[in-house]
């Protein structure tokens, strides 16, 4: 992995301005100066990360809570691990879906919270907005960890990172994104970060999974995972949301993966460097086969595990810089 | 109740069906109108109200509500308002039903839709005819669609029988599943449960068919996407009794209103597209809809401040019916006269009250109307129950001086 070369872009404006918002709540609508700010700002945290010595206290005496609403555990260990290697206490509350009520108890789980005095929030939830809706109601920036169906900005940004490190630039990059697209808030902040970025997004999945008007999005529409591969420098697989399938999707599991399975054949149609990437968790032998998934010197699929940790360090450092008074930022 | 003395509105310009307003008084005695026109005059000991050159129109019919809410209703110039059967008791019982008839009196008529099939489910038809003797203008299917084809066309059979409007809500349940917005762009990039338009088109073609087959006379309460108008407008010009309506916001917004995930732009059906709203313009100035309805559905922070895929659907329109339908006139979507025809006179007559027109003999329900007085919809300030307004902190013109119901004061 080549970071060195890459650290620091340099383009965006100094202090706060390089990123002047208060939450982050989505990617739709950020500038490609504020991602690469969010980018340039987490590769510090790469290397960080793999020293012996991985404590930093930057964010000591701070409270960060991760309310989360909808299971998690990758997301939500690599959100705790961030905080607490920039020294801040992190206190863990996940909501098991089935105990929260709807109606008011949203609002008001969120003005508990923030009678609290956190110094920031990250929060997940099963409904389409709810994190922006929670972040309208509290005093402290509010990270999105992922809402419904809309977007996971960490997500978006750990992948355009790991991206940045295999291939250097976005500029023209063939990326495929392949799978459920409908339900993925994954691939929603993928595509606007990284159309953002430069690079030419090919969406593939079959046409129930296939959200209307896409094509707005600035991405190119596939239905045949062959013809989206061709070419790809990037191949990103999501996971076949088979809670969500009971058949009504598609007809089966095996032949998902017979139209939309990411096997070493179907792989041999891409960049011949191309790199394979999947948010997790993965279904192996359904939308990506093992020997795929391992695939030494072409699987990314760890990396954006790693780099998860240092965007979020980076996320959590950016947002609480007014409040900590950092120079150029209260 | 002491007998008001009669009432005389002079100076006024009076809407009647045909032509622009013509300059004149109209005179009351009792609950009646009992003459209108240039050559009226106030008799002594008349109540005299001067109109000072407004609008002396007849007062707003609305089909329909789903709450009696008489101070937003009256704001807005609402005299009659049908009743939704969708309430916290469903108007499924003759009981309901007669209850619910006398509720508004004396200030506000109401005017139950039955429940179409028990508990709104979709199931067994309720005892409509027993509804209809209990003071039921119509047989409304609800916030829902019927699934059941079968149920769909017993249910026509008989009210065509029992002389009974259908008002249907068209929007095929299989398709729309659990979709909060219609499938597009906007959909998209938020991220919420979608359905494409087409599943009013759908729902529309089976009840037409069903319609024509029965003979019934069916009213689609919003028909919203320009495949379902179509529709409507070819089954009219094949002589089916039928007719379409819609509320304000589904020619006022399309669904780019529903970016920020603003709740109180969650309506059902959704808001479509811009080339839909569009089309439910050319609808209403061609005649193909009949019928505006404020869909007035006062909700409070209980049903509104969630996510949006979690909100109830609804708005507070009663107020803002009005405003926003005198708003067509001034854009030269349609002229005065049809402007009322949609509000009063149309929607009287399919549910078969003497209403809503102003001529000697019926009941005196008159406002008195500014149509170019400005005022800012705010959804903190609403006479509304709740403060549900897509139109929050937008200006309109249009406000009522005077409103009488029966000949008596109100609001």
């Amino acid at each position: 992995m080549t970071s060195s070369n890459l650290t620091r872009t340099g383009r965006y404006p100094a202090g706060s301005a390089a990123f002047p918002h208060r939450d982050l709540i989505a990617l739709a609508g950020l500038a490609p100066w504020e991602l690469l700010f969010l980018l340039d700002e987490a590769e510090q945290w790469v290397e960080h990360n793999r020293a012996a010595h991985k404590r930093n206290d930057r964010l000591a005496g701070l409270t960060i809570i991760n309310a989360f609403f909808e299971n998690s555990t990758r997301t939500l260990l690599s959100f705790e691990i961030a905080g607490k290697r920039l020294g801040a206490d992190v206190v863990n509350m996940q909501v098991a879906q089935s105990s929260v009520k709807k109606g008011e108890t949203l609002i008001d789980t969120a003005m508990t919270l923030n009678a609290m005095h956190a110094d920031a929030m990250v929060i997940r939830h099963q409904s389409s907005g709810a994190v922006g809706l929670i972040a309208e109601k509290v005093d402290c920036p509010v990270l999105n960890a992922g809402d419904g169906q809309h977007e996971h900005p960490t997500q978006g940004l750990l992948d355009a990172l790991t991206i940045r490190h295999a291939k250097g630039d976005f500029s023209g990059l063939k990326v495929t994104i392949c799978g459920d697209i409908l339900h993925s808030r994954v691939a929603r902040s993928n595509i606007h970060c990284l159309t953002t970025l430069g690079a030419d997004v090919r969406v593939c999945a079959p046409p129930a999974l296939m959200p209307a008007g896409i094509e707005a999005l600035k991405v190119t529409p596939f239905h045949d995972f062959d013809a989206a591969l061709a070419g790809a420098d990037v191949v990103m697989m999501l996971r076949l949301q088979q809670e969500r399938m009971s058949g009504q999707f598609i007809p089966s599991p095996r032949e998902y993966r017979h139209l939309y399975g990411l096997t070493l054949e179907r792989l041999a149609k891409a960049a011949p460097d191309a790199l394979v990437m999947h948010p997790g968790p993965m279904n192996r032998g359904i939308e990506i086969d093992s020997n795929v998934a391992d695939l030494p010197g072409r699987s990314a699929i760890t990396t954006q595990v790693e780099m998860g940790v240092a965007i979020r360090m980076a996320c959590l450092d950016v947002l609480t810089r007014r409040a900590r008074g950092v120079e150029g930022w209260a | 109740m002491k007998a008001l003395a009669p009432l005389t509105i002079v100076n006024g310009r009076l809407v009647l069906s045909q032509g622009e307003p013509v300059t004149g008084a109209i005179r009351c005695e009792g609950d009646r109108i009992v003459a209108l026109g240039a050559d009226i005059a106030p008799q002594d000991g008349d109540r005299v109200i001067d109109a000072m050159g407004k609008l002396i129109a007849p007062g707003l019919v609305d089909l329909g509500v789903f709450a009696i809410d008489k101070p937003a209703c009256h704001f807005g110039g609402i005299t009659r308002a049908a009743l939704m059967p969708d309430q916290g008791t469903v108007l499924d019982k003759p009981s309901a039903v007669r209850f619910a008839a006398r509720s508004g009196k004396p200030d506000l008529w109401v005017h139950p839709l039955a429940a179409a099939t028990r508990d709104l489910a979709g199931g067994d038809i309720a005892e409509l005819a027993l509804m209809r003797d209990a003071g039921a203008r119509a047989v409304a299917t609800g916030r829902r669609w019927i699934a059941d084809s079968g149920t769909m066309h017993r249910l026509l059979s008989y009210c065509a029988m029992l002389g009974l409007t259908v008002v249907s809500h068209a929007e095929d349940g299989g398709l729309t599943g659990p979709a909060v917005a219609t499938a597009s762009e906007m959909a998209t990039r938020l991220g919420l449960p979608s359905a494409p338009a087409e599943a009013e088109a759908l729902a529309v073609a089976r009840d037409l068919a069903l319609a024509e087959l029965t003979g019934a006379r069916l009213h689609f309460r919003q028909v919203t996407t320009r495949a379902a108008l179509n529709l409507v407008r070819a089954a009219k010009a094949r002589g089916l009794q039928v007719s379409a309506g819609v509320t304000p916001a589904h020619f006022m917004l399309s669904d780019n209103a529903i970016g920020d995930f603003r709740t109180f732009t969650r309506l059902s059906p959704p808001l479509r597209t811009e080339a839909d709203r569009q089309a439910v313009l050319e609808a209403l100035a061609d005649g193909t809809i009949e019928v505006i309805g404020s869909g007035h559905d006062p909700r409070g922070p209980e049903d509104k401040r969630l996510p949006f895929a979690d909100a109830e659907p609804g708005m507070a329109g009663a107020e803002t019916l009005l405003a926003l339908t005198l708003g067509l006139v001034r854009d030269g979507v349609i002229d005065t006269p049809r402007a009322f025809a949609l509000l009063a006179t149309n929607p009287a007559a399919l549910l078969g009250v003497d209403a809503g027109r102003l001529e000697a003999g019926l009941q005196a329900d008159i406002a008195v109307i500014d149509p170019a007085k400005p005022w800012v919809v705010d959804s903190d300030k609403m006479a509304a129950t709740a403060g549900n307004t897509p139109f929050d902190k937008q200006g309109v013109e249009g406000r009522v001086l005077h409103l009488f119901k029966g000949g008596a004061p109100v609001g």
